[in-house]
Protein backbone atom coordinates (compact mmCIF):
# COMPACT_ATOMS: atom_id res chain seq x y z
CA UNK A 1 0.00 0.00 0.00
CA UNK A 2 1.39 3.63 -1.08
CA UNK A 3 1.54 6.31 1.33
CA UNK A 4 -1.87 7.99 -0.52
CA UNK A 5 -3.82 5.08 -0.14
CA UNK A 6 -3.57 3.97 -4.17
CA UNK A 7 -2.62 0.49 -5.15
CA UNK A 8 -0.42 0.00 -7.51
CA UNK A 9 0.63 -2.73 -9.44
CA UNK A 10 1.08 -6.88 -7.62
CA UNK A 11 0.19 -6.96 -3.94
CA UNK A 12 1.53 -10.16 -2.83
CA UNK A 13 0.03 -10.27 0.70
CA UNK A 14 -3.43 -10.32 -1.42
CA UNK A 15 -2.66 -12.20 -3.68
CA UNK A 16 0.06 -14.84 -3.10
CA UNK A 17 3.48 -15.64 -4.93
CA UNK A 18 4.22 -15.40 -8.45
CA UNK A 19 6.58 -16.61 -10.29
CA UNK A 20 7.56 -14.39 -13.73
CA UNK A 21 7.92 -16.53 -16.77
CA UNK A 22 8.12 -16.51 -20.60
CA UNK A 23 4.98 -17.76 -22.17
CA UNK A 24 6.99 -20.70 -24.18
CA UNK A 25 8.31 -21.62 -21.33
CA UNK A 26 5.23 -22.01 -19.54
CA UNK A 27 3.36 -23.26 -22.11
CA UNK A 28 5.98 -25.86 -23.08
CA UNK A 29 6.24 -26.78 -19.76
CA UNK A 30 2.86 -27.85 -19.26
CA UNK A 31 2.71 -29.88 -22.54
CA UNK A 32 6.07 -31.81 -22.14
CA UNK A 33 5.01 -33.36 -19.18
CA UNK A 34 1.75 -34.67 -19.84
CA UNK A 35 2.17 -36.06 -23.53
CA UNK A 36 -0.62 -38.61 -24.28
CA UNK A 37 1.26 -41.51 -26.37
CA UNK A 38 -0.73 -43.07 -28.86
CA UNK A 39 0.45 -46.87 -29.45
CA UNK A 40 0.68 -47.21 -33.11
CA UNK A 41 1.76 -51.12 -32.64
CA UNK A 42 2.53 -52.54 -35.36
CA UNK A 43 4.82 -55.58 -34.73
CA UNK A 44 7.34 -56.77 -31.84
CA UNK A 45 7.99 -53.14 -30.81
CA UNK A 46 4.76 -52.97 -29.04
CA UNK A 47 5.58 -55.70 -27.17
CA UNK A 48 8.37 -53.28 -25.82
CA UNK A 49 6.11 -50.19 -25.39
CA UNK A 50 4.17 -52.47 -23.36
CA UNK A 51 7.03 -53.04 -21.13
CA UNK A 52 7.85 -49.72 -20.80
CA UNK A 53 4.04 -49.02 -19.91
CA UNK A 54 5.11 -51.89 -16.82
CA UNK A 55 5.75 -51.37 -13.76
CA UNK A 56 9.73 -52.40 -13.84
CA UNK A 57 9.90 -49.42 -16.31
CA UNK A 58 7.01 -47.39 -15.77
CA UNK A 59 6.74 -44.28 -18.60
CA UNK A 60 4.73 -42.38 -15.85
CA UNK A 61 7.33 -41.36 -13.97
CA UNK A 62 8.04 -38.71 -16.85
CA UNK A 63 4.09 -38.09 -16.87
CA UNK A 64 3.32 -39.94 -20.19
CA UNK A 65 1.70 -43.01 -18.94
CA UNK A 66 -1.72 -41.95 -20.39
CA UNK A 67 -1.70 -44.54 -23.30
CA UNK A 68 -5.21 -43.36 -25.91
CA UNK A 69 -6.14 -45.63 -28.67
CA UNK A 70 -7.86 -43.38 -29.27
CA UNK A 71 -6.13 -40.38 -32.19
CA UNK A 72 -8.60 -37.74 -31.16
CA UNK A 73 -7.44 -37.77 -27.41
CA UNK A 74 -3.58 -38.49 -27.95
CA UNK A 75 -0.76 -36.34 -28.84
CA UNK A 76 2.52 -38.21 -29.89
CA UNK A 77 2.68 -40.91 -32.13
CA UNK A 78 4.55 -44.01 -30.96
CA UNK A 79 5.15 -46.13 -34.81
CA UNK A 80 5.88 -49.39 -33.21
CA UNK A 81 6.88 -51.92 -35.95
CA UNK A 82 6.81 -52.40 -39.09
CA UNK A 83 4.80 -50.36 -41.62
CA UNK A 84 3.39 -52.37 -44.68
CA UNK A 85 2.52 -50.22 -47.78
CA UNK A 86 -1.23 -51.38 -47.06
CA UNK A 87 -0.94 -49.65 -43.57
CA UNK A 88 0.46 -47.10 -44.64
CA UNK A 89 -2.44 -45.00 -45.63
CA UNK A 90 -3.99 -45.96 -42.65
CA UNK A 91 -0.70 -44.89 -40.63
CA UNK A 92 -1.18 -41.32 -41.85
CA UNK A 93 -5.07 -41.51 -41.69
CA UNK A 94 -4.76 -41.92 -37.73
CA UNK A 95 -1.77 -39.46 -37.79
CA UNK A 96 -4.29 -36.58 -39.76
CA UNK A 97 -7.22 -37.43 -37.24
CA UNK A 98 -4.64 -36.16 -34.11
CA UNK A 99 -5.05 -33.18 -32.68
CA UNK A 100 -2.14 -30.82 -32.87
CA UNK A 101 0.22 -29.75 -31.31
CA UNK A 102 1.09 -33.32 -32.12
CA UNK A 103 4.31 -35.41 -32.52
CA UNK A 104 5.96 -38.76 -33.82
CA UNK A 105 8.18 -41.54 -32.37
CA UNK A 106 9.52 -43.78 -35.02
CA UNK A 107 10.20 -47.09 -32.43
CA UNK A 108 12.85 -49.58 -33.73
CA UNK A 109 14.60 -50.15 -36.98
CA UNK A 110 11.44 -51.11 -39.24
CA UNK A 111 9.37 -47.76 -38.60
CA UNK A 112 12.90 -45.76 -38.79
CA UNK A 113 14.24 -47.58 -42.08
CA UNK A 114 12.10 -50.49 -43.20
CA UNK A 115 14.57 -52.50 -41.06
CA UNK A 116 15.42 -55.87 -42.33
CA UNK A 117 12.79 -55.74 -44.91
CA UNK A 118 14.01 -55.46 -47.55
CA UNK A 119 11.14 -56.18 -49.42
CA UNK A 120 8.25 -54.89 -51.68
CA UNK A 121 5.72 -55.01 -48.85
CA UNK A 122 7.45 -52.78 -46.30
CA UNK A 123 7.55 -49.21 -46.49
CA UNK A 124 11.22 -48.02 -45.86
CA UNK A 125 10.57 -46.01 -43.25
CA UNK A 126 7.29 -44.34 -41.87
CA UNK A 127 9.09 -41.10 -42.32
CA UNK A 128 8.10 -40.78 -45.70
CA UNK A 129 4.49 -40.59 -44.91
CA UNK A 130 4.42 -38.76 -41.13
CA UNK A 131 7.18 -36.05 -40.14
CA UNK A 132 9.36 -37.85 -37.37
CA UNK A 133 10.83 -36.11 -33.96
CA UNK A 134 12.34 -39.03 -32.56
CA UNK A 135 14.12 -41.96 -34.34
CA UNK A 136 14.81 -44.89 -31.67
CA UNK A 137 17.10 -47.69 -32.80
CA UNK A 138 16.86 -50.91 -31.99
CA UNK A 139 15.21 -54.47 -33.30
CA UNK A 140 13.56 -54.32 -30.87
CA UNK A 141 14.46 -51.30 -28.70
CA UNK A 142 14.71 -51.56 -25.02
CA UNK A 143 12.31 -50.04 -22.82
CA UNK A 144 15.16 -47.87 -21.37
CA UNK A 145 15.86 -46.97 -25.09
CA UNK A 146 12.55 -45.53 -25.92
CA UNK A 147 12.33 -43.75 -22.42
CA UNK A 148 15.27 -42.17 -23.55
CA UNK A 149 13.52 -41.57 -26.67
CA UNK A 150 10.77 -39.81 -25.09
CA UNK A 151 12.70 -37.70 -22.92
CA UNK A 152 14.24 -36.36 -26.06
CA UNK A 153 11.07 -35.80 -26.77
CA UNK A 154 10.45 -33.69 -23.85
CA UNK A 155 13.91 -31.75 -24.47
CA UNK A 156 12.90 -30.90 -27.99
CA UNK A 157 8.83 -29.87 -26.44
CA UNK A 158 10.96 -27.67 -24.41
CA UNK A 159 12.46 -25.62 -27.06
CA UNK A 160 9.82 -25.04 -29.60
CA UNK A 161 8.37 -21.68 -29.72
CA UNK A 162 4.61 -22.43 -28.97
CA UNK A 163 3.77 -18.97 -27.89
CA UNK A 164 4.20 -17.67 -31.24
CA UNK A 165 2.17 -20.19 -32.80
CA UNK A 166 -0.67 -19.25 -30.57
CA UNK A 167 -0.59 -15.97 -31.59
CA UNK A 168 -0.75 -16.85 -35.23
CA UNK A 169 -3.73 -18.78 -34.69
CA UNK A 170 -5.14 -16.44 -32.90
CA UNK A 171 -4.81 -13.71 -35.72
CA UNK A 172 -6.29 -16.17 -38.43
CA UNK A 173 -9.47 -16.52 -36.83
CA UNK A 174 -9.73 -13.11 -36.06
CA UNK B 1 3.82 -95.19 -45.30
CA UNK B 2 4.01 -97.74 -48.33
CA UNK B 3 0.43 -99.15 -47.55
CA UNK B 4 -0.95 -95.96 -47.97
CA UNK B 5 1.19 -95.74 -51.27
CA UNK B 6 -0.47 -98.90 -52.47
CA UNK B 7 -4.41 -97.85 -51.57
CA UNK B 8 -3.95 -94.77 -52.99
CA UNK B 9 -2.12 -95.94 -56.31
CA UNK B 10 -4.91 -98.88 -56.42
CA UNK B 11 -7.80 -96.58 -55.99
CA UNK B 12 -6.18 -93.78 -58.31
CA UNK B 13 -3.59 -95.40 -61.36
CA UNK B 14 -3.32 -92.10 -62.53
CA UNK B 15 -1.41 -90.79 -58.70
CA UNK B 16 2.42 -91.03 -59.49
CA UNK B 17 4.66 -91.66 -56.80
CA UNK B 18 7.01 -88.52 -56.39
CA UNK B 19 10.04 -88.22 -54.73
CA UNK B 20 10.24 -86.95 -51.30
CA UNK B 21 13.16 -87.11 -48.46
CA UNK B 22 11.06 -87.22 -45.68
CA UNK B 23 7.00 -87.53 -46.11
CA UNK B 24 5.05 -89.60 -48.51
CA UNK B 25 4.46 -87.29 -51.61
CA UNK B 26 2.67 -87.57 -54.64
CA UNK B 27 1.94 -86.13 -58.24
CA UNK B 28 -2.01 -86.12 -59.08
CA UNK B 29 -3.28 -84.43 -62.19
CA UNK B 30 -5.97 -81.60 -61.74
CA UNK B 31 -8.77 -83.44 -63.04
CA UNK B 32 -8.55 -86.39 -60.44
CA UNK B 33 -7.41 -83.78 -57.32
CA UNK B 34 -10.94 -83.41 -56.14
CA UNK B 35 -11.91 -86.98 -55.86
CA UNK B 36 -7.99 -87.94 -54.14
CA UNK B 37 -8.74 -85.48 -51.59
CA UNK B 38 -11.89 -86.75 -50.54
CA UNK B 39 -10.67 -90.24 -50.29
CA UNK B 40 -7.84 -89.21 -48.62
CA UNK B 41 -9.98 -87.03 -45.97
CA UNK B 42 -12.74 -89.64 -45.83
CA UNK B 43 -11.08 -92.98 -46.14
CA UNK B 44 -7.20 -92.71 -45.25
CA UNK B 45 -8.18 -89.92 -42.53
CA UNK B 46 -5.96 -86.74 -44.00
CA UNK B 47 -8.50 -84.91 -42.19
CA UNK B 48 -6.03 -81.57 -41.50
CA UNK B 49 -5.23 -79.46 -44.39
CA UNK B 50 -2.23 -78.12 -43.35
CA UNK B 51 -0.66 -75.90 -45.98
CA UNK B 52 -1.28 -75.06 -49.56
CA UNK B 53 1.43 -73.22 -51.48
CA UNK B 54 2.46 -73.33 -54.88
CA UNK B 55 6.19 -73.56 -56.61
CA UNK B 56 7.38 -71.26 -60.00
CA UNK B 57 9.68 -73.64 -61.93
CA UNK B 58 10.54 -70.81 -64.27
CA UNK B 59 11.01 -71.68 -67.83
CA UNK B 60 10.21 -75.43 -67.05
CA UNK B 61 7.01 -76.28 -68.83
CA UNK B 62 4.49 -76.69 -66.77
CA UNK B 63 5.48 -73.84 -65.08
CA UNK B 64 2.99 -73.34 -61.59
CA UNK B 65 3.10 -76.54 -59.26
CA UNK B 66 0.40 -76.13 -56.24
CA UNK B 67 1.67 -77.84 -53.08
CA UNK B 68 -0.96 -79.44 -50.52
CA UNK B 69 0.01 -80.86 -47.11
CA UNK B 70 -2.24 -82.68 -45.25
CA UNK B 71 -1.84 -84.46 -41.81
CA UNK B 72 -3.57 -87.21 -40.32
CA UNK B 73 -4.50 -87.06 -36.34
CA UNK B 74 -4.63 -90.86 -36.29
CA UNK B 75 -1.71 -91.90 -38.06
CA UNK B 76 0.19 -88.90 -37.01
CA UNK B 77 1.95 -88.79 -40.41
CA UNK B 78 2.34 -86.38 -43.09
CA UNK B 79 1.15 -86.46 -47.02
CA UNK B 80 2.14 -84.14 -49.86
CA UNK B 81 0.33 -83.32 -53.08
CA UNK B 82 1.38 -81.68 -55.88
CA UNK B 83 -0.46 -81.00 -58.81
CA UNK B 84 0.70 -78.91 -62.07
CA UNK B 85 -1.29 -75.78 -63.84
CA UNK B 86 -1.74 -76.78 -67.01
CA UNK B 87 -2.08 -72.76 -68.29
CA UNK B 88 1.66 -71.18 -67.28
CA UNK B 89 0.32 -67.74 -68.76
CA UNK B 90 -2.85 -67.37 -67.09
CA UNK B 91 -2.93 -70.54 -64.55
CA UNK B 92 -5.51 -71.87 -62.43
CA UNK B 93 -6.34 -74.88 -60.38
CA UNK B 94 -9.75 -76.84 -58.79
CA UNK B 95 -10.40 -75.39 -55.20
CA UNK B 96 -10.46 -77.89 -52.49
CA UNK B 97 -12.61 -75.37 -50.09
CA UNK B 98 -15.28 -78.02 -50.34
CA UNK B 99 -13.45 -80.85 -48.84
CA UNK B 100 -11.64 -78.92 -46.30
CA UNK B 101 -12.64 -75.43 -45.70
CA UNK B 102 -9.19 -74.15 -44.35
CA UNK B 103 -8.24 -74.14 -48.04
CA UNK B 104 -9.50 -71.18 -48.22
CA UNK B 105 -6.97 -68.58 -46.88
CA UNK B 106 -4.00 -70.45 -47.93
CA UNK B 107 -5.85 -70.58 -51.55
CA UNK B 108 -6.13 -66.56 -51.50
CA UNK B 109 -2.44 -66.25 -50.24
CA UNK B 110 -1.34 -68.51 -53.11
CA UNK B 111 -3.43 -66.53 -55.26
CA UNK B 112 -1.70 -63.45 -54.01
CA UNK B 113 1.52 -64.68 -54.49
CA UNK B 114 1.88 -66.65 -57.78
CA UNK B 115 -1.47 -65.26 -59.39
CA UNK B 116 -3.11 -69.08 -59.77
CA UNK B 117 -6.74 -68.74 -59.82
CA UNK B 118 -8.58 -71.46 -57.74
CA UNK B 119 -11.67 -72.18 -59.78
CA UNK B 120 -14.76 -72.43 -57.76
CA UNK B 121 -13.29 -70.68 -54.51
CA UNK B 122 -15.74 -68.95 -52.39
CA UNK B 123 -14.09 -65.16 -52.54
CA UNK B 124 -10.88 -65.32 -54.75
CA UNK B 125 -9.20 -61.64 -54.00
CA UNK B 126 -5.81 -61.30 -52.86
CA UNK B 127 -5.23 -61.56 -49.07
CA UNK B 128 -1.90 -59.64 -47.76
CA UNK B 129 -1.21 -57.13 -50.51
CA UNK B 130 -4.08 -54.38 -51.17
CA UNK B 131 -6.61 -55.80 -54.16
CA UNK B 132 -5.04 -53.16 -57.12
CA UNK B 133 -1.62 -54.41 -57.08
CA UNK B 134 -0.20 -55.36 -59.95
CA UNK B 135 2.32 -58.04 -59.15
CA UNK B 136 2.44 -61.45 -58.16
CA UNK B 137 5.75 -61.08 -55.56
CA UNK B 138 6.61 -64.72 -55.00
CA UNK B 139 6.77 -65.06 -59.12
CA UNK B 140 10.45 -65.83 -60.17
CA UNK B 141 10.12 -62.93 -62.40
CA UNK B 142 9.76 -60.64 -59.58
CA UNK B 143 12.93 -58.88 -57.96
CA UNK B 144 13.41 -59.58 -54.30
CA UNK B 145 13.39 -55.48 -53.87
CA UNK B 146 9.38 -55.03 -55.49
CA UNK B 147 9.05 -52.83 -58.34
CA UNK B 148 8.02 -48.83 -58.20
CA UNK B 149 4.29 -48.35 -57.68
CA UNK B 150 1.31 -46.48 -56.47
CA UNK B 151 0.05 -47.27 -53.01
CA UNK B 152 -2.99 -48.53 -51.96
CA UNK B 153 -5.82 -46.16 -53.87
CA UNK B 154 -8.99 -46.31 -51.75
CA UNK B 155 -7.44 -43.18 -49.41
CA UNK B 156 -5.98 -40.99 -52.53
CA UNK B 157 -6.09 -38.07 -50.44
CA UNK B 158 -3.58 -39.32 -47.95
CA UNK B 159 -1.26 -39.79 -51.23
CA UNK B 160 -1.52 -36.69 -52.75
CA UNK B 161 -0.93 -35.59 -49.01
CA UNK B 162 2.58 -37.21 -48.75
CA UNK B 163 3.79 -38.01 -52.14
CA UNK B 164 4.79 -41.55 -50.91
CA UNK B 165 4.54 -44.07 -53.35
CA UNK B 166 5.97 -48.01 -53.08
CA UNK B 167 10.04 -47.71 -54.48
CA UNK B 168 11.93 -50.63 -54.81
CA UNK B 169 13.58 -51.13 -51.56
CA UNK B 170 17.27 -51.04 -51.26
CA UNK B 171 18.89 -54.22 -50.68
CA UNK B 172 21.39 -52.06 -48.08
CA UNK B 173 21.12 -54.09 -44.95
CA UNK B 174 18.71 -56.17 -46.24
CA UNK B 175 18.45 -60.25 -46.35
CA UNK B 176 21.34 -62.52 -47.87
CA UNK B 177 20.43 -64.36 -50.87
CA UNK B 178 23.37 -66.53 -51.21
CA UNK B 179 23.66 -69.26 -53.74
CA UNK B 180 25.85 -72.39 -53.25
CA UNK B 181 29.47 -71.60 -54.24
CA UNK B 182 29.00 -68.03 -54.14
CA UNK B 183 31.63 -66.31 -52.33
CA UNK B 184 30.19 -64.44 -49.76
CA UNK B 185 31.31 -61.16 -50.77
CA UNK B 186 28.57 -61.46 -53.21
CA UNK B 187 26.38 -62.72 -51.44
CA UNK B 188 26.27 -59.69 -48.92
CA UNK B 189 23.01 -57.83 -49.13
CA UNK B 190 25.13 -54.39 -50.20
CA UNK B 191 26.06 -56.08 -52.93
CA UNK B 192 22.84 -56.24 -54.41
CA UNK B 193 22.17 -53.05 -53.32
CA UNK B 194 21.34 -50.32 -56.22
CA UNK B 195 19.94 -47.32 -54.45
CA UNK B 196 21.10 -46.22 -51.20
CA UNK B 197 25.27 -46.35 -50.74
CA UNK B 198 27.60 -43.99 -49.36
CA UNK B 199 28.00 -42.92 -53.51
CA UNK B 200 24.89 -43.25 -54.14
CA UNK B 201 22.86 -41.75 -51.04
CA UNK B 202 19.56 -42.31 -50.23
CA UNK B 203 16.70 -40.55 -52.12
CA UNK B 204 14.51 -37.94 -50.09
CA UNK B 205 11.21 -38.28 -51.67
Amino acid sequence: MSPNGVEYGYNSKIEGEVVVSKLDAVINWVRKHSIWPMPMGLACCAIELMGTAGSRFDISRFGMEVMRFSPRQADCMIVAGTVTYKMAPIVRRIYDQMAGPKWVIAMGACASTGGMYRSYATMQGVDRIVPVDVYVSGCPPRPEALIDALMKLQNKIGNERSARGLLKRDQAHA
Amino acid sequence: MEEIKKQLQERFPAVESRDSVDWPAFNVPEERLLEVCRYLRDDLDYAMLVDVTAVDWSDVIPRFSVIYHLFSVSRSAYLRLAVNCADAGAPSMVSVCSIWPAANWHEREVYDMFGIQFKNHPDMRRILMWDDYPYFPLRKEFPLAGIETELPPEDTEVREATDAHVIAAPMMGGPFHATPGEPMSRAEPRAADQSWTEKNPKPLD
